[in-house]
């Protein structure tokens, strides 16, 4: 097999379709995730909308060819608007009989299998743990079932880079772009966004140009399989869709966060410093804010999550925007030192970015279940801030508004995300910078001739916001401390009544914050009998899920919560104008729970924890049940 | 933020003193130290406002209330964490450390680690009195073998930590000790320390009267000192005793304690203290007394060592330096855009 021709015009005309959902699954070091991410940008420059779900295992490299060590990255792309990754997969390209065994089940009956045949050998089969006799590319139920498309991929890359003379090893890591130049050509994509990026990271950044002009030539060699082969006998066109006129970019969660605390930091004309321990899904948080040094960003890779949140609050303490980020058992841990913070009263944001619990749990997969530890979870009464993030995208708005309210209201600011978020992409219209609003931060002077103490509990009358009294003031010495204060001179007190009235200072303070948020505003069918409730990731899902309910003829109305304490000041209005509340989370039911509480409504739960994003197909159903089980 | 450029006013031990009632036990070693803090800050050259005093949970964590500075009391164990976040955003301020045995070498042991090994330029007053004080008496990470608390009524079997081998070992760029009575050492040596670029960390032993009375009185008493401890002095030998007619040698590579005069000892066989010895000073950290004197003093300095908090704004500078076109709105919208439209 040769290289020639590629991106040459095509002898057969694509089909056009709608939207399309590609799985590239292979080994941990398959190069799946770059695979995945390649054709990500590659159709994110043609123009379409699109979702990523990048599925990868908690282990760095298990055993080659396990099941447990496969590693998957889900592109959903589309001629029209969509909102998640998919629930069902159109293509699934499978690099071994280990990806082949664990992904088949979610490709959609019909639906195509790209196999690399050389790998299902016998070992190949056995590691994946298939028996002696069983060929799953032979077997006729499967067949009859899905395309199955089976390509000698790994002798073709090996032909085609025989004369690099270099080893097996390094020929076979490529076979990961002749997929990609397959399924480019598949679907009409160019390559040379891959081309590009290949050059500027291997040939450039690495110093490795001889390995960027291999896997070049196997992404070539991919395409011209696909074009000189009637392997795959039809090519398809996915249009571009009608977004927002403007200028776009891809851009995952994490890398949202990141921008939202550089733009914070400098929107409050202060020192961001980020104080992180390495957790997944959340390391990528310190990876990408210790980058960005030229931004005047500070980053401190503490000894263990408490460190990490006791040297926020220090930062804090001193005038900067203390900053940290962990997962739910990184929450855990910095429990007590938010308490502290509450006590203390200084702003303090806390990214948790949420995944499948408790204690390890599944640490790479998915999940809304830290709201109620958000919520409560630390000693006394320590209400704090509470935000979720709804997209990849909306990290950045969110990161912007858990700073702002973190100053405005002087207490620590919890923003949820999740793993499906933090490591999935979207497209993204490019925020207009200048435009975002300052966010305003005072530090007291001395009076002068003030012969009084200074007293840092002293409140304002409108946020009852305590003043933000800074080490190096001249005359405004004082002590904090994790010991009850009293609300005046803020000596440390004992007193009974005084502590009751600090708790309700606290708590109101939290509550005032109402005050700037926006109403919550119904989507939907306003006018319905079932309101559907989201918060956080699951924005998507829910979106996509009423829409075919208003489709399929059952009108629903949604409302998706950014704010979850305090909530939308009108949320209880709107949940009074509905018959049916239903809450779908990725949790047992913690957001249902709260709104029963707060609103006294027979919120219903449509629960699915299963370390994924929900399928669209699965929430219509849940919501559908639980309307006919509320009229009941 | 700060009023470097004023002149520095003269200020007087009470200029420290906070309005609050000082709450520890009558007799209390705390009180020496306290006093002698408050006596040696207007002598170190930096201004009252900034200075910050930081600590964790336990008696000698309620040090910060009793001071006319900034101060933040915090949770239990981790004030060498919060420390280092103050550190990283104002490198300015004079950030001190006060807290307990139990507060910084078991329940925070590990911040007192890293605190040390990334050399934060603060300074640890370490008051060890042996005991948990503030639950009222059960052993502590220091306390010896086979003490005899409310939580451990048949003695204690584990063995205790050694402050000075653990800064050492955990790269701390200076090391001392001092005894909490003793204002005439204690206050040079926190001179010393408040001149220190890096972490300078002083274990002091105090005393707790209430818990665990007289547990340092075999080093710390006009009677036992000269016998059971050493005064270090940089490029001086070491020699104690009431007489002070006995001093330390090595022999066989370990040290050993020895009466000038007798079998041919004289002063020049005698070890000679070099508080840049970073090996010398964990010889120095392990000598016990009644085997040994227990060494007083700094045993280690090393000032060349560049502030963990001055590395990091450094770090920022040069960056900053290197990208002066770094544009927020570029970044923002990344290296890859497509316009739609």
């Amino acid at each position: 097999m040769t290289s020639q021709a590629p991106e040459a015009p095509s002898t057969t005309s694509p089909t056009p379709v709608e939207a399309v959902a590609v799985r590239f699954a292979g080994d941990s070091g398959d190069g799946m995730q770059l695979a995945g991410g390649q054709f990500t940008s590659t159709t994110a420059v043609l123009g379409n909308d699109f979702s990523t779900f990048p599925d990868f295992p908690a282990e760095i490299r298990a055993p080659r060819g396990t099941t447990f060590g496969v590693s998957g990255f889900q592109v959903h792309f589309a001629a029209r608007p969509i909102h998640t990754p998919g629930d069902a997969v159109d293509v699934l390209v499978a690099m071994n009989p280990a990806a082949f065994k664990t992904n088949v089940a979610e490709v959609r009956p019909g639906g195509m299998i790209i196999a690399d045949e050389d790998e299902f050998t016998g070992v190949g089969l056995k590691k994946a743990g298939y028996g002696p006799d069983e060929r799953p590319l032979a077997d006729e139920v499967l067949a009859s079932r899905f395309r199955i498309v089976t390509v000698p991929m790994t002798r073709i890359v090996r032909e085609a880079l025989a004369e690099t003379g270099q080893s097996a090893k390094e020929i076979d890591r490529c076979r990961n772009m002749f997929a990609l130049g397959l399924v480019c050509w598949m679907y009409d994509r160019p390559l040379t966004p891959t081309i590009d990026w290949l050059e500027s990271y291997f040939g450039e950044k690495k110093k490795r140009p001889e390995i960027a002009a291999m896997n070049v030539t196997a992404l070539k060699a991919g395409w011209a399989f696909g074009e000189t082969t009637e392997a795959i006998p039809e090519r398809y066109q996915v249009a571009a869709a009608e977004l927002p006129p403007g200028l776009y970019r891809k851009i995952n969660g994490n890398e949202a966060m990141v921008l939202g605390l550089a733009v914070a930091g400098a929107k409050a004309d202060t020192q961001v410093s980020y104080c992180g321990y390495p957790i997944t899904p959340a390391s990528d948080l310190l990876h990408g804010l210790s980058a960005l040094k030229q931004f005047g960003i500070q980053t401190f890779q503490a000894e263990d999550e408490i460190a990490a949140v006791a040297a926020a609050i220090g930062v804090s303490y001193a005038g900067g925007i203390g900053v940290t980020g962990t997962s739910g058992p990184g929450l855990a841990l910095k429990g007590e030192a938010l308490g502290l913070a509450v006590m203390l009263e200084l702003p303090l944001v806390v990214v948790d970015v949420q995944r499948a619990g408790p204690a390890t749990g599944m640490p790479t997969k998915t999940e809304q279940a830290d709201l109620l530890q958000a919520m409560y979870g630390r000693s006394g009464e320590a209400p704090c801030v509470v935000l979720a993030a709804a997209s990849p995208s909306d990290c950045f708005d969110t990161a912007i508004e858990a700073v702002r309210l973190a100053v405005r209201a002087m207490c620590p600011v919890i923003v949820l995300s999740d793993a499906g978020i933090a490591n999935g992409a979207e497209p993204w219209q490019v925020p207009d910078v200048a435009s975002i609003p300052p966010i305003s931060i005072e530090h007291p002077l001395a009076e002068p001739d003030a012969d009084e103490a200074f007293e840092p509990y002293l409140r304002d009358p409108e946020t009852l916001a305590r003043r933000w009294a800074i080490p190096g003031t001249p005359g405004l010495e004082h002590r904090l401390g994790g010991l009850e204060k009293d609300g005046t001179t803020g000596a440390v007190t004992y007193d009974g009544p005084n502590h009751q009235t600090m708790i309700a200072a606290r708590a109101e303070k939290v509550a005032r914050v109402a005050a700037v948020i926006p109403p919550i505003e119904v989507g939907g069918d306003a006018g319905a009998d079932s309101l559907v409730v989201g918060w956080g990731g699951t924005r998507g899902a829910i979106v996509s899920a009423t829409e075919r309910l208003q489709r399929d003829g059952v009108p629903t109305a949604m409302v998706h919560l950014r704010h979850l304490n305090p909530m939308p000041p009108n949320l209880g209005e709107v949940l009074a104008r509905y018959r049916n509340i239903i809450v779908p989370e990725i949790n047992t039911g913690q957001l249902a729970m709260l709104l029963r509480a707060h609103y006294l409504v027979d919120a219903r739960t449509v629960s699915v924890v299963q370390g994924r994003g929900f399928h669209v197909e699965e929430l219509v159903e849940g919501i559908r049940n639980a309307i006919e089980e509320a009229g009941r | 933020m700060t009023s470097t450029d004023l002149p520095l006013p003269t200020y007087k031990p009470k200029d420290f003193a906070s309005d609050q009632d000082v709450r520890w036990c009558p007799g209390c070693g705390d009180y020496a130290v306290l006093a002698a803090v408050r006596k040696t800050l207007p002598k170190v050259g930096r201004r009252k406002e900034d200075f910050v005093f930081v600590s964790g949970i336990g008696c000698a964590a309620r040090f910060p209330y009793y001071m006319e500075t900034y101060g933040l009391h915090s949770i239990h164990g981790r004030a060498p964490a919060f420390a280092t976040g103050i550190k990283l955003a104002n490198p300015n301020l004079d950030v001190w450390i006060v807290s307990g045995d139990g507060d910084l070498l078991s329940i925070g042991g590990n911040h007192t680690i890293h605190v040390m090994r990334r050399n934060v330029g603060v300074r640890i007053l370490l008051l060890n009195n042996r005991i948990y004080g503030l639950t009222k008496g059960q052993y502590s990470p220091t306390s010896e073998r086979g003490k005899v608390t409310k939580s451990t009524p048949m003695g204690s079997i584990d063995e205790p930590v050694n402050p000075l081998a653990l800064a050492l070992a955990a790269e701390c760029t200076f090391v001392a000790r001092c005894i909490d009575v003793d204002v005439k050492m204690l206050g040079p040596t926190m001179e010393r320390a408040a001149g220190h670029a890096g972490c300078a960390f002083i274990e002091v032993y105090q005393d707790c009267n209430i818990f665990n009375h007289q547990a340092w009185f075999y080093a710390s008493q006009k009677d036992t000192r000269p016998n059971n401890t050493v005064d270090l002095v940089h490029g001086e030998p070491l020699i104690f005793g009431e007489n002070r007619d006995k001093g330390v040698m090595i022999v066989n590579g370990r040290p050993r304690a020895v009466t000038l005069g007798t079998g041919g000892v004289t002063e020049k066989d005698l070890l000679v203290h070099d508080e840049t010895d970073r090996t010398l000073a964990f010889t120095l950290a392990n000598m016990r007394s009644p085997e040994l004197p227990e060494p007083l003093g700094v045993l280690y300095c090393n000032p060349d060592r560049p502030a963990y908090e001055q590395e990091s704004c450094e770090q920022i500078r040069q960056a900053q330096q290197a990208r002066p076109d770094a544009d927020l709105a570029t970044l923002v919208a990344g290296p890859d855009t497509w316009t739609v439209g």
